[in-house]
């Protein structure tokens, strides 16, 4: 182990004793509690009242029941429940304040309020995977290269999931298969006859993991082939219409722009400025226009609009600059406001930790 | 029949969904279309996770320098994999509460959503959020106002910069709002230059984009551009 690497195991492990000291001062730090809410649904058979609205192949029918999930202290399940009636109960956990969570303990009347360690847990999970992505500014080490693994790792399979449940579950299986889907997985689900150009892409994408195989792989090129074709019409089509045409369509405006007082009369101070405005838009976008115009030689009056765009282009990439440097300012503060109010209990900007916090000095 | 097939593909597909466009019977082909691609792109990515398997696989089995990362990668994945297509810890849907597949696997509380929000969006945000460090590094030691345009990019970043803070509100808090000069207060003219100068250079830039996508996809339909087949042409 070379010294570098010391120096960042004794900076974590420095810091793993403030935060020991931290969780015994005060309050304590990083703690998550929930509101445990049990949820008991019950199946009943209620009455249709007015059953004009309710197709029936006797249309002189004029009481009907139909079945529906209610919950178990609602209104409906004392009125029609059975001892027969089927029930289903879970748990289901409300994010409580630490404020909260303090306040009901001090009481005595906890009413379901408990510290959630999975949760707490994951916030010290997430607390260790931010520091240790930020001990990369000091310089490339083991802590960072876990988290690093764990990002490739979990986005992968993430991405998957979400695939497979948002888009393969319900647009390729809902489609050809959707009496199945709708019975297991999406009960909301239109179940009519199956959809059989969804074979399409089912075709496709079998062809696409050919990749992974040491023969035929070529076939993927198909799957390809498709998505090429797809974008690229899609995309032409699109970027004419919402880009090209709308934005000449934008700046080929009346450079003399009319703005009125509040008594109708026209508001001189703010016509000029809106006239200028306007100018100024239409004179800049020529202005780039002619500098990325390369079928002419940059010379003379030409290049002296060039010129003039390039200056457009220079405040314009200045404006980007600067606001993605404010951008991730931004992400960074986020950050901190994590690691200082919900980690370390140091900061209270939203006031969760008020109440628990006069506790604290009264205890 | 390896290059051929593929370019019959590209520009049946091409041909079509431009046409359909123009015909109101068949525009819906477009967004068909669109879920279409959705769905392979669905499928890319377990195309995705089996190379990511067959990299690290074969990394750990020849002992490769960093092998033991390549272990925590397969441990993550897995792991996410499983709480999220077995719907671990997903409570059901109150409407069809018989149907334990159907609840929502990201909703708050689930295995898969407690993966997502304290190990997937901490990592991710707090990579993207170690980009200012990187960028005002950068930005440091590569800008130079040694000519005009490099002053006006720095001038406009910088005027971008403190308009969007309380120390550029500050600065010019002397002005009167509504005077005949309040447009030259920071958070003011940080206004004006993203409504006119960043609007006349994005825009220019926007028409130019869509020309060159307009004219790369023709090229591609048309068989002229075949580099995404690989192998030169």
């Amino acid at each position: 182990m070379n010294r570098q690497n010391v120096g960042v195991i004794v900076v974590f492990l420095i810091l793993g004793v403030l935060v020991a000291a931290r969780a015994f001062v005060g309050d304590g730090m990083g703690r998550v509690y929930t509101r445990l809410d049990p949820v008991e649904m019950v199946r009943i058979d209620r009455p249709v009242l007015d059953a004009t609205l309710v197709e029936t192949e006797t249309e002189t029918q004029t009481q009907t029941t139909e079945s529906v999930w209610v919950r178990s202290d609602s209104d409906q399940a004392r009125d029609f429940a059975t001892a027969s009636s089927q029930t289903v109960a879970w748990n289901r956990s409300e994010p409580v304040t630490p404020a909260e969570a303090f306040a009901a303990f001090e009481s005595g009347e906890t009413a379901g309020i408990r510290l959630d360690w999975p949760r707490t847990i994951g916030l010290w999970v997430a607390a260790f995977f931010t520091l240790a992505i930020f001990s990369f500014l000091y310089k490339d080490n083991p802590f960072y290269k876990v988290a690093e693994s764990v990002v490739v790792g979990v986005s992968a399979a993430y991405w998957m999931v979400v695939g497979f449940w948002d888009m393969i579950v319900p647009n390729l299986l809902g489609n050809l298969a959707p009496g199945f889907v709708q019975a297991t997985f999406l009960p909301g689900l239109d179940a009519a006859s199956p959809q059989w150009a969804y074979l399409i892409p089912a075709t496709f994408g079998v062809l696409l993991l050919t990749r992974l195989l040491p023969k035929g792989q070529w076939l993927s090129l198909w799957t390809l082939a498709f998505i090429v074709g797809t974008t690229a019409a899609l995309r032409m089509v699109a970027y004419i219409e919402g880009d090209f045409l709308s934005q000449i369509n934008a700046t080929v405006q009346p450079v003399y722009q009319v703005v009125t007082d509040a008594d109708g009369g026209v508001d001189g101070y703010a016509t000029f400025w809106a006239s200028l405005r306007q100018l100024t838009l239409l004179i800049g976008v020529l202005a780039c226009l002619t500098y990325f115009f390369f079928s002419v030689e940059h010379k003379g009056a030409v290049g002296g609009v060039a010129r003039l765009g390039i200056w457009f282009l220079m405040i314009t990439f200045g404006a980007a600059f600067g606001f993605t440097v404010m951008g991730r300012i931004a992400l960074l503060a986020a950050r901190f406001e994590f690691l200082f109010d919900d980690w370390l209990w140091l900061i209270d900007p939203t006031n969760q930790r008020v109440v628990a916090s006069a506790v604290g000095l009264l205890g | 029949m390896k290059r051929t097939v593929p370019l019959i593909i590209t520009a049946t597909v091409g041909v079509v969904l431009i046409v359909s466009n123009f015909i109101p019977a068949f525009r819906a082909w477009g967004e068909e279309a669109t879920t279409f691609f959705s769905i392979i792109a669905a499928i890319a990515f377990v195309l995705g996770g089996g190379s990511l398997l067959k990299v690290h696989l074969r990394k750990i089995s020849d002992r490769n320098a960093g092998w033991g990362y390549s272990i925590v990668v397969l441990g993550t994945f897995f792991a996410t994999l499983a709480v999220g297509l077995l719907k671990i810890g997903v409570t059901p849907n109150p409407a069809f509460p018989d149907m334990p597949w159907a609840g929502d696997v990201q909703a708050r509380g689930t295995a898969f959503w407690w993966a997502y929000e304290y190990t997937f969006k901490p990592l991710t945000s707090t990579m993207f959020a170690m980009l200012a460090f990187y960028i005002a590094s950068a930005a440091f030691r590569a800008f130079r106002a040694k000519n005009l345009e490099a002053m006006l990019l720095l001038g406009t970043a910088f005027i971008i910069l403190l308009g969007r803070t309380f120390a550029g509100y500050w600065l010019t808090s002397w002005i009167p709002i509504d005077g005949p000069f309040s447009g030259l207060r920071i958070e003011e003219l940080s206004v004006y230059i993203m409504q006119v100068f960043n609007t006349a250079g994005n825009r220019a830039i926007i028409i130019g984009i869509a020309l060159g996508i307009a004219s790369t996809s023709l090229k591609i339909l048309m068989g002229l551009d075949r580099s995404y087949l690989g192998g030169g042409n």
